[in-house]
Parts: C-alpha cells; structure tokens; sequence
C-alpha cells in the first residue's frame, strides 16, 4: 500500500547521500561561538522573520513563525545554550526537522557548508560547561578556531 | 498488503457491523424476511470471498453460520435469543480472525471447533450450549493449507454440507450488481479525502490572504475574477468537508448488540432507542466520539439502570430505557444520552469525594447537587461499590470528558435521584476549520473560537458600562447578573501597566459549560476563518492554547482554548480540572446567591465608610442646624408636618461648625426616622459579605465594598434608639394575630437585614439558613402562615423547595413569597410553576411587606370562603 512506499523512500533516499553527507556541516555562530549542525538535518536557512510571540512557553521559545504555509517554532538557541543575547532580534535561523515538526533555531549568524575532517573530530573537553556538554556531540579543530557540533535532538528536547 | 486482501478487509468490516445491528433487529422480529435475508447474503458473501482468497479458517465459520441462517431463512428453525447469541459468537470470531489478517495478512492460528460444533448443532435442530470463549492461538491448527486445497475441498468439518466454492464465488460477483445504488458510489481511501482537506484548507487560506491584499487596492483588476475565486473556494470547501460527513448512525451501530449483551449479562431488561442516527459530522469528529458515547451508554446499561427487581420495587416500567438523541443546533451537534435509572448517587459521590480528599465535608456541605455530579469527571473517581466487567473501574467520565474538549466539545450532566440521568454533549460539526473572532492584547494577537463567543461588550472610553472590583478581582455587571472577568493580559503574563483605569477595553463574554465568564481584551478585529494547526508538542503543556493558525496576512496566531482559561482561572464546576477549581466556583456560587445589593455609603464617625442597604432608607435629607429641635435628651426635626426623632450616628450635633447635617430617612407605616451622618458618600451595587462580625451594637459586621472595608450598619438597632416602641407599636397593633413568617435566606447579610425590617412591620418570624434546614422545621411540625423564600441558595434552591413544600400536605397550602435578586418574566413564571405565590425583588422593601401582606390576606379568604 501507499503508505509503506512512502516510509520506505526517506529511508533509501538517505542511505543514497549518507556516506558524502555525514560529514557535512552547516556552520553558524551563537553567542560568538562556532557551531556545526549535520547538514541532513537542516531544511532552511531563514533571514529574520516575523516572529508570534507565544505567551506562557519556555524562554527559550522566541515563537512561531509562517514558513511557507507551515507553522515553525522558534527557538532561540542563545537562550538554550545560556548564552548572552547578542544585540538585536533580527537574527538568522536555521530550520530543522526533529520528530516530524519543524524548529526554526534562531542563531547570531549562519555561515557556510563544510566538510569536516572526521580526523579533526574529538570528544567533548570534560571541562566543558554542563549546558554546552549536554548540546555537544564533539568538537572539530579547525584551523584557527573550534567548531562544536551541536546536536539537534538534544536542543530541541526543551 | 494485497490490494485484495485489503478490499475485502474493508468490505468485510463494514458488513461485520451491519450484520451486528441486523442480527438485533432479528432478535426482536423474528418474522422479518428482508432482514433475515440481509444477514444471509452478508454472511453469504463473507464466506464466497474468503473461499476465493484463500482464508480457510475464516471460511469454516462463515460456512457453519451460514448453513443456521440458511435454516432460518428457511423458516425450518426459529431464532431464538440462545441461536442468535451462537450466530453473534460466530460472528465475533470473525471479527477475531479479520483482526488477525489485518495485522498479519494470514489468519490467525486457532480451535474453531467448538464453535462450529455449536452452529452445527444447532442446524441440526438441538438446543446448544454456547461455545466457549474465543482458545488461545497455542492450541492452534496447522493454517498451512495451500490455496489449492481450500478451493478444491469444500470446507471440511464433518457436519458441513459441502457447497461448491467456485458457485458461491460467481454469486458473490453477482452481488454488487443487484442495487443499482452500489454503481454511484466508489471507495475512497480516507488518506485521499485527509489530503485534499488539508489541501482546500491551504486554499483557503491562500484566498484569505489575497482577499486582503485586494481590498488595500482600490479598482483593482483582480478583484471580480478574486471574488469568483472566493465563491469557488467556498463552494469546494463546502463540498470537500462533505465528503468527510459521516451519519452518527455510523459511530451508533454497535450500541445495540452492547446494550442487549450488558442486558443478558445483568439480567436487566433494556430497551434502547435511537433518534437522529442520520445527523451527520465530520468523520475526524466521529472518531474521537465514539468511544466516549461507547462508554457512557455502558455507564447507562451497567449503573444507570436498575435491576428489573428494583425497577418493579420502585414503581417503574421493568424495562429500563437508554435513549441516544442527535440533532443539529447552530452549526454544532448536540448529543444526549439519557436514561431513566437511579440518577446520581449525590450522597455517596459527596462521601467518595472527601474520601479521596477532594473536597472537605464543610465545602460539600456548601456545594449545590450539581456541582457535586461534577466530581464524577474526575480521574479515578467511581461510585460503583462493585467493580464489574463492565464498568465501575474509575476510569471513565473523566476520559470521556477530556476527549470530548479536546474537539472543543463541552459536556453537561443533569440527573435527578430516582429519575435518571441525561448527559449532553455538544460538539463542533468539523474541526479542520472553525470560524474564530481575533483579539489583540498587549499588542499580541489571538483567536478565540466563534464557538465559546456568546457576545461582546465594549467598556470604558466612554462606554456605559464599566468594569469594577471586589477586592481586585475585576466583574461586569452584565443584564444584572455579574459576570466574571479575566484580563487576558495577565492570564498570559503579557507585560501590562498597572490596568488603564477607565481605558477603552473589550470584553469577549465566553460560554463554557454553564458559565459565562468576560475576557478582557484591548482590541477585537474581525472574524476569520481559521484552520486550526495543532501546536507544536514542546508547547502542548500550555493549556490555555488549543492550537495556532495562519491568519490571512501570513501571520502566525495562537488560538486560545476558552475551556483552558475556564479550568485555569477556576470557572465552572463541571471542568472539574482541579480541585480549587470546584471549591471556588461552588463558593462564587453561593455568594452570588447573596448576589449584589444596592448600598449606600456613609461616613459617620470616624473616616472608614459604613453602608445600609439602599432598599431600607426611604430618603436622603440635608437638613439645616439650625431646624433641629430638642425635646430633652433627643433631637428631632419638624418633618413633613410630624416630628421625626433623630438619631446622631457617632455625630455631635452641638457642633455649631456643620450648617446642614446629611440625614438618612427610615421610613414605617407613618412614622420616620432620620439618622445623622457625616457625609453621604456614595450608592455602590456590591456583593455583600459579611466577613468579620461585629460586637459593637448597631454595627452588623465589615465587609469588603468598592474595594473599601466597610462597616455594614444594623438598621434594627438604630430604628430602636430612635423610639423604643419602634418595633412595639407595630406589635401592638397586630397583636394577637401577629403572623408567623419563615425566612429562608443563605446570606447572613440577608436574614440580618430581613428580620428586624419583618419584626418592624409586626411578624414573627423564624429565619433558615438552608432550604433543608426549612423542611426540617417541617418534620418538627412547626407551622407557619407564610414563608419568604430566597431563590438562589446552595444546595437545595428556592424552586425545588418550592416544589417539596407543595409536595408536603402540611405546608402545602402556605403562601410561599420567593425573593430574589432577579425578576425577569420566565423566572417569574418558572417561580410559580415550582409553587411559588407571589415574586418580589429582594431589595424592594415596601413590594415584600405589600406582597407579604397580600398573600396573607388572600389566605384569609379563601379560609374564611
């Protein structure tokens, strides 16, 4: 039936593009840290947007916005990671997809596509601050600058 | 799966389910042709096409029942109760075995033998034994028969008739042809219909927005092929939601064989009637129903009911009655289930619910019958001293109640001891999109549900309505009933200044349950059409949202949740979320009971405000210094060509600085008084309760008005000061007959203000805190000549006291004079369908002692007569 042929070509469809795509990172700043999010994961890089203010919801929940006829929640990752809100709203985001609904993570700066070397991959440093262990998957050493891998699940499990 | 397989599965569940219902209607009317012939070609069928696919576990029961029905068809065995119940087995194992394939695609393993030996039989001609209950899959038959097989053996089983297989397959064929309805209508998969809902919906979504771009230009060419646009989106809105229509017969199907095996299994006789079963709704809304009907018509069937016994012992019909009624009302469902059992157990739900330390014995004492039904909506909350297979397990009504909010629905319970019990459940038509009113608040944006909307009310700026306060807590006085307000802006901990005073404001009056309550809100915009999106599942811990929307300017928009904010801010009983909640709202109950007086506030020695109820003062005076006399140690002034003493209230009238003096003007049968104030400060409408007694003589108590502790005068103490045969002259003059009064008033306040104002006009009188406390004067044998009777009281109210003193012979004949805050002409006209005599405004002073005087003399008559 019609339903098990559609559970079945996401599933093929990522084992196509998994082996290149492992790697591959799209990279964005929060609270002037370098951070990585599989690029897989990522469905849309947003500009600043309008955001609805949702009363009552955790703070880390800036609000909801309208992409595309889609209802996305917004949250701010500078919050979530307990960083130091940089500035203005008028921020960037990255959408992901976690558990079928649809997170738009609002962050400083988003930056490129990359590569990642797994050779450049380490655990995360056990000095690292409880909140950013808890988000990190592990560290790339990037030439002149660390990048932290966050892991989208964990963020999004508010 | 097989698209075969899935076919037939389809077809088979849907005959399944009308074989059940026809297999009742068999049951009763035995005789009915047409019915016994549907069951057999469903029946019939079932078995062709499983020969056909190869099905041969399924096959053999569908074969052994079919040969019973083919004898009842024939009329060479009758369908008895015990034959039908053999066939309703088979048909059971059916089901089981369909289950399987369903969840497998191959039947289940198992022992049908039992069964078939049964159905056999009884084509024999026996009696049988119902089978045994469906063996566990361990002592299983190998199911490895090949298709081959199956197709060349007729089914085996020693007392089967073979029947040739391929014939039956070719009638089956045969079958769908004969009605020419089955050519006009295809099967579509609901995923289809799901998708081009949620398709239309964007559409409409998409029109929106460019209906409100439109309007911004003037002359704009798009506008009249936008506005067919529109009409056509509308048009396949309409017709798209028809698809998904579904009769509510369709969720009612199964209740008959239910409520006729909870007959068998009770030993109750029961009959259950159907109305409306062709109401359509939503299938989406469909589901989410059928269970909570499922289980109230249980509820109904197991506890609702009594045993034939009790039924016969109580003087009713044997038969107990369960009715399902569904009708369309303003673009919802409304749905009852009622029966005529045993009602609500109210005493042993009030035990159980401080049992379970929901409520304290002081706080039941003070809740009205219906507020304490509401605890059965409660998680864990049952009454049945017996835990049955069938219900009683405490798992239940608050299911039923919470499935029925989230489609927005709202459920109603009304039950009388003795008489049955009726629940009523309204439910929106569709859910995919509802019609919402926008709000804005602290500059947010908000929908709330055309649903729960009962009207608006515009405040402040201007308006003639304002907001006022109890301590705080913000009411409107909306058509003289108080209405409680919610200022959405703190609800939602949406930053405010300190509320604008006397700003312009909104107010959203929203239905839930039985209570109306007021939102306050800065603005209100139009009404849209919305698509209700649930939320995302990191906000559905947020009970005030029922999900969030896209408005036709793009914007994202939360819609609130009208039954949330009730169980959030504690309104309404019957939501029954959390315990406060019930307390206080049976609490409001009773205080609004006392309801709002008409006061006037005065200053008179010292700073803090004093009040009298306006009711009891005949006139407001100022009078010069100068024109007050003194006859020795009292003071009067020439009034109106009499003397009238005066009584200073903490006032020195030898102050030479005051030139008039403010006079209070108390006013019986001829006489006056004037009672010296200092200042006259103001007429306020309040609910008054008496929160801290008073030792102080003339002062009954304080209590919280206008916001302002305020001292509440006991007028009986000062009209004695003024004369002390105030209250004697009246006596005097009626003494001998002075008429005995009963006075029952739940306000402290009331029976205070009442008594001495009844003694002053020259009757006894005995006050009653409670209706109940009232009847049980009765049971003492007191009597009375007349009773004056509040209407609403916690507990029992005024008109079913009514009732039970009419009910009574020994007060039955009494004039009964209801009081109360509210006199419209159905509550007049419902006060005297309970019993009541005569009708009079609680604060009309003269109008109480007019009709008390008249009831009596009526009563005089007819005795003299």
């Amino acid at each position: 039936m019609s339903a098990t042929a559609e559970i079945t070509r996401p599933a093929q469809a990522a084992r196509g593009t998994n082996d290149e795509a492992r790697d591959v990172y799209v990279t964005l700043t929060v609270g002037g840290q370098l951070c990585g999010i599989p690029v897989l994961s990522v469905r849309d890089i947003l500009g600043p947007q309008t955001i609805t203010r949702i009363p009552l919801a955790p703070p880390e929940v800036a609000g909801s916005l309208n992409l595309r006829g889609r209802i996305v929640t917004a949250i701010d990752l500078r919050r979530r990671l307990g960083v130091a809100h940089a500035g203005s709203g008028a921020s960037m985001s990255v959408v992901v997809e976690h558990q079928g609904e649809l997170y738009s993570l609002l962050v400083d700066n988003v930056g490129e596509v990359m590569r990642l070397d797994a050779q450049s991959r380490e655990q995360n440093p056990p000095t690292l601050a409880p909140e950013w262990r808890a988000f990190s998957t592990g560290i790339f050493r990037l030439s002149g600058e660390l990048l932290v891998v966050l892991d989208v699940a964990t963020v999004l499990d508010l | 799966m097989d698209d075969l397989l899935a076919d037939f599965l389809t077809e088979t569940n849907e005959s399944l389910a009308e074989l059940d219902t026809a297999l009742i209607r068999l049951e009763q009317s035995p005789d009915d042709q047409a019915t016994l012939s549907l069951i057999f070609r469903l029946v019939h069928t079932i078995k062709g096409t499983c020969g056909f696919l190869g099905l041969p576990r399924l096959e053999k029961v569908a074969h052994a029942g079919e040969n019973v029905l083919g004898r009842f068809r024939d009329g060479t065995l009758v369908p008895t109760p015990s034959a039908i119940t053999v066939i309703l087995q088979a048909i059971d194992r059916i089901k089981l075995i369909v289950a399987g394939l369903e969840a497998t695609e191959a039947e289940p393993p198992g022992d049908d033998s039992a069964l078939i030996g049964a159905l056999n039989a009884l084509m024999e001609g026996g009696t049988p034994e119902p089978a045994a209950e469906p063996e566990p899959a361990a002592e299983a038959e190998p199911v490895v028969e090949t298709v081959v097989e199956t197709v060349d053996i007729a089914p085996a089983g020693p007392a089967v008739a073979p029947t040739p297989v391929a014939a039956d397959a070719v009638e089956v064929a045969a079958v769908p042809g004969e009605s020419g309805v089955a050519a006009q209508t295809i099967r579509v998969s609901v995923e289809v219909l799901e998708d081009l809902m949620t398709l239309v919906s964007e559409l409409v979504l998409a029109r929106n927005q460019l209906l409100q771009l439109a309007r911004t230009q003037a002359n704009s060419p798009f506008t009249v092929p936008l506005q067919r646009l529109s009409h056509i989106t509308t048009d396949l809105q309409e017709g798209v939601m028809k698809t998904r229509m579904q009769p509510i017969g369709n969720a009612w199907n199964k209740l008959p064989r239910l409520v006729r095996d909870l007959a068998r299994e009770t030993g109750k006789k029961i009959e259950l009637s159907m109305h409306g079963a062709e109401t359509e709704l939503d299938r989406q809304v469909l589901e989410f129903i059928k269970d909570p009907l499922t289980h109230m018509v249980r509820n109904s069937a197991d506890h609702g009911l009594e045993t034939t016994a009790e039924r016969r012992a109580a003087g009713k019909p044997e038969v107990g009655r369960i009715s399902l009624n569904a009708f369309h009302e303003g673009g919802h469902i409304i749905i009852e289930i009622a029966d005529d059992g045993r009602g609500l157990n109210t005493r042993r739900i009030a035990e159980k619910a401080v049992a379970q330390g929901l409520a304290t014995e002081a706080e039941i004492a003070q809740m009205s019958e219906t507020a304490i039904h509401q605890f059965i909506f409660r998680a864990g909350f049952s009454t049945a001293a017996q835990v049955t297979a069938v219900s009683g397990r405490g798992v239940g009504m608050d299911v039923v109640k919470t499935n029925i909010e989230k489609i927005g629905g709202t459920i109603e319970l009304r039950s009388r001891e003795g008489r049955g019990t009726t629940v009523t459940i309204k439910i929106p038509l569709t859910l995919a999109i509802v019609s919402a009113l926008i709000v804005e608040c602290a500059r947010e944006r908000f929908a709330i549900p055309q649903i729960s909307v009962v009207e608006l009310v515009r405040t402040g700026g201007g308006s003639e309505t304002a907001i006022e306060r109890i301590n705080r807590t913000p009411v409107l006085r909306l058509r003289d009933r108080l209405l409680p307000l919610v200022r959405l802006s703190s609800l939602l901990a949406l930053e405010e200044g300190e509320a604008q005073e006397g700003a312009e404001s909104f107010i959203v009056v929203a239905k839930v349950g039985t209570e109306n309550f007021g939102l306050i809100v800065d603005r209100v915009f139009d009404t849209e059409e919305i698509v209700v999106k649930p939320v995302a599942p990191i906000l559905r811990d947020i009970t005030l949202f029922s999900g969030n929307t896209i408005l036709g300017d793009g914007s994202v928009i939360m819609i609130l949740d009208p039954n949330g904010i009730a169980r959030t801010v504690g309104i309404g009983a019957a939501s029954g979320a959390d315990r406060t909640g019930i307390v206080e709202a049976a609490r409001a109950e009773a205080g609004a009971s006392g309801a709002r007086t008409s006061l006037l506030l005065f200053r008179a020695g010292g700073s803090e405000p004093k009040a009298v109820p306006l009711g009891l003062v005949a006139r407001l005076e100022e009078i010069a210094a100068e024109r007050i006399e003194r006859a020795g140690a009292r003071a009067m002034v020439q009034y109106r060509g009499q003397l009238m003493p005066l009584v200073p209230m903490g006032v020195d009238l030898d102050d030479a600085s005051v030139a008039r003096r403010p006079v209070l003007v108390f006013s019986d049968g001829g006489r006056s008084m004037g009672l010296v104030v200092d200042e006259i400060l103001d007429v306020v409408e309040d609910v008054v309760n008496i929160q801290l007694g008073s030792a102080r003589p003339g002062i009954l108590g304080s209590a919280v008005i206008a916001e302002r502790a305020t001292e509440i005068i006991d007028t009986g103490h000062w009209l004695a000061l003024a004369s002390e045969d105030w209250f004697a002259s009246r006596r005097n003059a009626t003494a001998g007959a002075r008429p005995h009064l009963l006075v029952i008033d739940d306000s402290a306040f009331f029976r205070h203000m009442l008594v001495p104002v009844l003694t002053a006009a020259g009757y006894e009188v005995t006050a009653a805190e409670t209706a109940d406390a009232a009847l049980k004067l009765r049971e003492q044998g007191r009597r009375f000549d007349a009773i004056v009777s509040d209407i609403e009281m916690p507990g029992m109210d005024g008109f079913a006291f009514a009732r039970a003193v009419r009910e009574d012979p020994r007060w039955a004949a009494l004039p009964l004079v209801a009081l109360t805050s509210r006199v419209a002409d159905a509550d007049i006209l419902r006060g005297r369908e309970a019993g009541f005599t005569d009708y009079v405004a609680k604060f009309d002073r003269e109008a109480l002692l007019a009709g008390i005087a008249q009831v009596l003399a009526t009563r005089r008559e007819t005795e003299v007569a």
